[in-house]
């Protein structure tokens, strides 16, 4: 048993495999960027209710929030070939994950800024700060800092969630452990394990500081 | 895509029974197992709260598929034969149990701490206690919580795709696939999601402001 791990964590395996988490790593980071951006639009445009734009965005919004992301990855990676769009497979990842990330976060922007007393905004507007003066300068900020464990722990979910993309293919850490296993089966355990652990780690991390921004908000 | 309806209405309609019954069995045993974990970790006892710390730590962070695919590919190979669906609905349990632990840990928490003292005052046990004063009144706030994890649950369901489970993504990919209409076939798969996902998210939020 013992000699199996040795023989499965040897210098190439182990090269590969951390291969697959920089891959898993660039698409969690770029989707991250993106996602928190056309996520914090959204969640505003949902949040300040013009006429009728809110609203169309709104049932978008949640109809691609209710909907698997494995779905996402097939529309975007299957289905966009069909409308004459040939997207490579780590674009087509990062596209998948921004799309349903960023529905994600525009929930969490708008409970957010919901959640900031409404005596704000009518204080800023009293002060003679036009309605959008008053949304980016008093009451975004508010939000932000009460909002900032949720979007980690969102945060979190996009990590774990780009496994899914191995279904499309993505040649990240799950995809390549089964590479590995796929030639010797007694490589099976050691690549759980060894996969399991760098997940882990990441996204650990990742909730210690989600833990640590709440402690420090409350 | 309505003729995708026409045509494979069987098979979309078992990929949802099947999607349906794993997020049901799955959501049934996640709180089982999730409340025990909340008990244990809001328990007295230092040794108990390790132990459902360090469950819910491992579970949290480790993505739902490599969970699933132990089961699916290690637990055949060294303990016992399963097939793709009980493999996922395993999978999808200890991985939600996770997260409504931390739901119902919370609901635990929101709970006054009077009511503690006044059971225990009036000579209940701590364990008494929890299951005849707090948890009843915690379940209250976790309910919109939970209601979400359901859907979670139902969209997390698709990784049953990757194992063979039959579930309404497979026969979706199975659709696509047999009459090489992608977008078609995809859309009638996410409408059916929808159906299951859309009244329940909503009656979520429903229940969130009026108990807020």
């Amino acid at each position: 048993m013992l000699q199996n791990f040795i023989d499965a964590y040897s210098p190439d395996n182990l090269r590969y495999l951390f291969g697959g988490l920089g891959i898993t790593i660039l698409v969690s980071v770029v989707s991250i960027i993106g996602s928190f951006i056309i996520g914090s639009i959204l969640g505003i445009i949902r949040y300040v209710k013009i006429k009728y734009f809110s609203a169309i965005v709104g049932v978008i919004i949640d109809v691609i929030r209710n909907l698997p992301l494995i779905l996402i990855l097939f529309f975007t990676y299957f289905g966009l070939p069909n409308l004459g769009v040939k997207p490579e497979i780590i674009p087509a990842a990062i596209l998948a994950m921004t799309i349903f990330e960023s529905t994600m976060l525009a929930e969490i922007v708008r409970s957010g800024i919901q959640a900031v007393d409404s005596g704000q905004m009518e204080g800023a507007r009293a002060n003679g700060l036009t309605y959008w003066q008053g949304l980016w300068h008093i009451v975004l900020p508010q939000a932000m800092v009460k909002m900032i464990p949720a979007i980690v722990s969102q945060f979190i979910s996009l990590v774990k969630d780009t496994s899914l993309a191995t279904i499309i293919l993505l040649p990240e850490m799950l995809y390549r452990s089964q590479i590995i296993y796929g030639q010797n089966t007694n490589y099976i355990i050691p690549m759980f394990v060894a996969i399991a652990l760098m997940y882990f780690v990441v996204c650990y991390c990742l909730s210690v500081l989600a833990r640590y921004l709440e402690k420090r908000q409350a | 895509m309505i003729h995708i309806f026409q045509n494979y209405w069987g098979t979309l309609l078992y990929g949802l029974g099947q999607t349906l019954l794993c997020s049901i069995l799955a959501l049934v045993f996640s709180l089982i197992l999730g409340t025990l974990f909340a008990l244990l970790e809001e328990s007295p006892n230092k040794f108990s709260r390790g132990i459902a710390r360090v469950y819910i730590e491992i579970f949290r962070n480790i993505p739902l598929l490599v969970i699933t695919m132990f089961f699916y590919v290690v637990f055949p190979l060294y303990v016992i034969k399963m097939n793709g669906f009980t493999a996922g609905t395993i999978g999808l349990t200890l991985y939600t149990s996770a997260f409504i632990a931390e739901t119902v840990r919370a609901g635990i928490q929101s709970v006054d701490s009077g009511q503690m003292e006044g059971a225990r005052a009036n000579g209940l046990s701590f364990w008494q206690a929890m299951r005849h004063i707090i948890l009843p009144q915690a379940f209250r706030y976790v309910i919109p919580p939970l209601g979400n994890q359901f859907v979670n649950l139902v969209k997390n369901s698709s990784t049953l795709a990757f194992v063979g489970g039959f579930d309404l993504m497979y026969q979706g990919n199975v659709i696509a696939s047999s009459s090489l209409e992608t977008i078609a076939a995809y859309s009638a798969v996410g409408v059916l999601y929808l159906v299951i996902t859309l009244p329940i998210s909503y009656y979520m939020r429903y229940l969130e402001k009026r108990l807020a």
